[in-house]
């Protein structure tokens, strides 16, 4: 096999995991944040559940930098291009994921309830708005987004900024804010007691029935939308721009790869029993359990989503045969080749190392040691 | 067609956005390190009063590290969404840095400062101390990675344009890390990072020690931020002094227009201590000069000659003309990457393919075939940053590094004296030390990337051609959001800091709480390791 083929392969695996360890990861905090004023009803409530991810949500919150980070060094021209193109959208996301660390961090600095209560509002906006934007942008490439490029890949966006709110994205949002609310509500069990846990388990077990709703009404929607199909273009395994390829629209396309492997069907079910389990498992009361099963839907969800598209990333609507796919927006072999370096050797470690934290900080989180501790959120 | 309103208006952005994370992270950079250092006393004498400090001055990093984090979001994605064409044509170089960033540096310093704030009471003193210190290599790691991606903007190595992909790929990822930019600006600006903590530390103690307040907190503070700053303060100006040397031979404009210097002067060259430089009529209105001293101050020699703005000018409309066919024949590579007239004239040209670019910007319907003379001359005076702001933002930094280091000695010799506390005028002076460190960093920040205009990669991409096409009303929306948004910020975190620099720290909760985790068993301790808090 080419090497430079296999690279952008594996790279495109590669974001696919940072793009679910993100939805997870993130997802369960943001989750929380969504969750707080409705879980929490007392102040000291509020502060368990903040608590409860107070040690974590930082290093979490590095799985989002990181697919920031990691799509510019290997997908430079998608970083680019999307980026740019959901100018408004990704405002929107900024605008509100920066408030968060500053929820965290001062809200229980003063004891105001008037300051406290407009921090838990900020965390509930930060938390749904930027999960919201996650999925509807996964949505919108799915779809296709209005751009084109200049002879010098100057890209240009020339769809306004209700269109990338399109009926399609927004549910694509509204499931992505559901799983998202599952493992915020799954986390919270694991970590509160009494009435907390109950009524987390509450909003868990109903935003996986959400969800699973909103993933079979979905994978209906895709299988009758307007796919692509790349029908000609340079080898995969050599560098290339988006500019000397054919793409072709059809119906329904979106569906061919799992017609041609049917084994792929896997990916969709697995999303599926991941919710359903997940449900039954947050039922009985399963909550670490629940969260491997979220983890596994997450898995689904975004797969399912991957393979349909592949080997496209973000297609063009404007002129199709300038879509980006993986072949034509990956970095040079050489780029690709030390970041697998830096990868084998430092997502094992951050993984021992993140593992490790949650292992320390293990166990309920209880009101009067919140109270007690002026460390704490 | 490019707009020049929205280039400036995402200039303006990405400066206030900048700017703005910029006054956070050296704060971070250094308090990390002094807390290690306060904890490793605490550690290793068991002394409770180190173990005080550790814990007043982490709360108010941590009031600091929230919006140093909030704001670094903002800079992760704003390559993307607002300089497109700048992330896909150094995407391939300039990515890496910031994805290893993450992997190595960011994801270390976020879990363990979670470890840090969270782990007093669940980890043993060993392993706890092991955490702050693994805080502090991973904020300093993080610079290091930002400061590789910089120093490629500076002084690009490690790199070439492909013509087949239409961008500047990776050739050489040694060069490109160790690239003495980077290196040299790494070390600085780190340090600068340092001496800001030991000022922010010193000035704060000296508060109350003005008052009178937590006396023995105050004093140690104050002495261990002196010792550390002075050494910090000494070292910056140092390697800034290392980091000029570079910056002469790779990036001569900016050294030009630090200097002042228009004409090229026979070694050794007079140095300019205060000018008012004039853009226009490139003079100098009136300047005050010291005979003989820019030349062993810039090349550490005496006979070396370094070239002022005028002959870098006529360089530059040289290279501006011999650029502009590399321009045309990637204009035809683009449709047709295997036409052999164009490479050929494509690698004839290639090493001024960026001022090829440059010559766009004013070109008639910036189309660089057809550029004249009058617009290469154009082209060619663009090449040189502002010179007026440039040789007044590096005095400013330079002014305040040598005002810290007087600060520093004095702070050093009172305190070794003993006699700190009766030296009121200082006391009363410290405090307002606090901004000066912030506004040197500023001024940095400006010299190094005002001087690096008219380039996003100096010689290579002209910052013109590198902002995304948004509207004119996208992009005066998200300023002013932004401007919005970081202003309520920073009265907030003023207020708390003000706040809880005033309260002061915690002496009821320190002397009652345990700390740390029982040598053995589980549970929550209720015995930890107490010991009696020393009045002095």
């Amino acid at each position: 096999m080419e090497l430079y083929l296999f690279l952008k392969v594996l790279w495109w695996v590669l974001l696919g995991v940072l793009l679910i360890g993100l939805a997870v990861m993130v997802g369960m905090d943001m989750g929380v944040g969504t969750l707080l004023r409705f879980v929490g009803r007392t102040d000291t409530e509020r502060r368990i559940a903040l608590n409860s991810i107070g040690p974590h949500w930082d290093g979490n919150q590095v799985w989002f930098i990181l697919g920031g980070g990691a799509i510019f060094a290997a997908f430079p021209l998608i970083y680019a291009t999307a980026f740019s193109g959901l100018y408004i959208v990704m405002m929107l996301l900024l605008w509100t994921m920066i408030v968060r660390p500053l929820g965290f961090e001062y809200r229980s600095k003063l004891p105001s309830a008037k300051w406290r209560n407009m921090w838990d509002w900020a965390l509930l906006v930060s938390g749904a708005v930027p999960m919201i934007v996650y999925g509807a942008g996964v949505g919108n490439m799915l779809k296709g987004v209005p751009f084109h490029f200049g002879w010098d890949l100057t890209s240009y966006y020339t769809g306004s900024f209700l269109s990338l709110l399109n009926p399609f994205a927004v549910m694509c949002g509204l499931l992505s804010l559901s799983l998202s609310i599952y493992m915020g509500g799954v986390m919270l069990m694991g970590r509160t007691e009494d009435d907390l846990y109950s009524r987390s388990q509450k909003a868990a077990s109903g935003a996986a029935l959400v969800a699973i709703v909103l993933f079979a009404i979905g994978g209906i929607w895709v299988s009758t939308m307007n796919g692509f199909v790349l029908t000609q273009s340079p080898a995969p395994g050599v560098a290339q721009t988006p500019m000397h390829q054919v793409v072709q629209v059809a119906s329904g396309a979106w569906l061919n790869n799992f017609k041609t492997y049917p084994v792929m069907w896997i990916v969709p079910v697995l999303g599926f029993a991941g919710m359903l389990l997940g449900f039954f498992s947050v039922r009985g009361g399963k909550s670490t359990l629940a969260w491997w099963l979220g983890a596994i839907a997450w898995i689904g969800v975004i797969g399912t989503a991957g393979l349909s598209m592949f080997p496209f990333m973000m297609p063009s609507i404007t002129d199709p045969s300038q879509s980006l796919t993986l072949w034509n927006s990956g970095s040079s072999q050489r780029t690709l080749l030390w970041m697998t370096g830096f990868t084998i050797v430092f997502v094992p470690l951050i993984l021992w190392y993140t593992s490790w934290a949650f292992y320390v900080m293990r166990g309920k989180v209880k009101g009067e040691e919140v109270e007690a501790d002026s460390h704490s959120y | 067609m490019i707009n020049d309103t929205v280039v400036e208006l995402s200039r303006w952005q990405f400066a206030a956005t900048a700017l703005y994370h910029f006054l956070f992270v050296p704060l971070t950079l250094g308090m990390s390190f002094m807390l290690a250092a306060m904890e490793t006393v605490y550690v290793t004498t068991g002394k409770q009063i180190y173990r005080e400090m550790a814990h007043f001055w982490g709360k108010l990093f941590l009031i600091n590290f929230a919006l140093g984090v909030a704001t670094g979001l903002t800079m992760e994605f704003e390559f993307g969404t607002n300089w497109s064409f700048y992330s896909s044509f150094v995407g391939d170089i300039f990515g890496a840095p910031l994805a290893i960033e993450g992997l190595m540096a960011f994801f270390m310093e976020s879990t363990f400062i979670g470890l840090m704030v969270f782990g007093w009471k669940r980890l043993s003193k060993g392993q706890h101390l092991l955490v702050t210190y693994l805080v502090a290599l991973g904020s300093n790691l993080s610079a290091l990675w930002i400061l590789v991606a910089n120093g490629f903007m500076q002084d690009p190595q490690g790199a070439a344009f492909n013509p087949v992909t239409m961008r500047m790929e990776l050739t050489n990822f040694a060069d490109l890390i160790f690239s003495p930019d980077a290196q040299a600006k790494f070390v600085h600006t780190s340090i600068a990072g340092y001496v800001t903590a030991a000022i922010f530390v010193s000035g704060i103690s000296a508060f109350y020690m003005l008052r009178g307040r937590h006396k023995e907190l105050a004093r140690r503070s104050f002495r261990m931020a002196s010792l550390f700053g002075v050494l910090a303060t000494a070292a910056v100006i140092t390697l800034g002094d290392a980091l000029g040397f570079v910056g002469a031979n790779a990036q001569p404009t900016k050294l030009a227009a630090m200097e002042a210097m228009w004409e090229t002067e026979p070694a050794p060259a007079p140095f300019n201590v205060a000018a008012w430089p004039d853009q226009e009529s490139q003079t100098n209105k009136w300047s005050i000069q010291i005979p003989y001293v820019l030349t062993p101050l810039l090349t550490h020699t005496m006979s070396q000659e370094v070239p002022g703005v005028k002959e870098l000018e006529a360089q530059a409309a040289e290279r501006v003309r011999n650029g502009i066919p590399a321009v045309e024949a990637l204009k035809v590579l683009s449709a047709d990457p295997t036409d052999a007239n164009a490479l050929a004239q494509f690698s004839a040209h290639k090493k001024d393919l960026g001022y090829g670019f440059l010559a766009k910007r004013y070109s008639p319907d910036q189309d660089v075939s057809k550029a004249t003379n009058e617009t290469i001359a154009k082209a060619a005076k663009d090449s040189i940053p502002n010179v007026f702001t440039m040789f007044w933002t590096f005095r400013l930094m330079v002014a305040f590094g040598l005002l810290m280091l007087a600060y520093f000695v004095l702070a050093v010799i009172f305190s070794l004296r003993r006699d700190i506390h009766r030296q009121r005028w200082f006391l009363r002076i410290a405090p307002w030390m606090i901004p000066v460190p912030f506004i040197a960093c500023e001024m940095g920040w400006l010299t190094a990337e005002i001087g690096r205009q008219p380039w996003t990669v100096y010689g290579v991409l002209p910052t013109w051609m590198s902002a995304s096409s948004h509207s004119v009303g996208y992009m005066a929306f998200s300023l002013a959001g932004f401007v919005l948004l970081y202003s309520i910020f920073i009265a907030i975190e003023m207020y708390l800091m003000v706040k809880f620099i005033r309260k002061g720290p915690d002496e009821s909760e320190s002397s009652s709480a345990p700390d740390y985790a029982p040598v053995s068993g589980g549970g929550v301790a209720t015995a930890g390791v107490m010991m009696p808090r020393k009045e002095n």
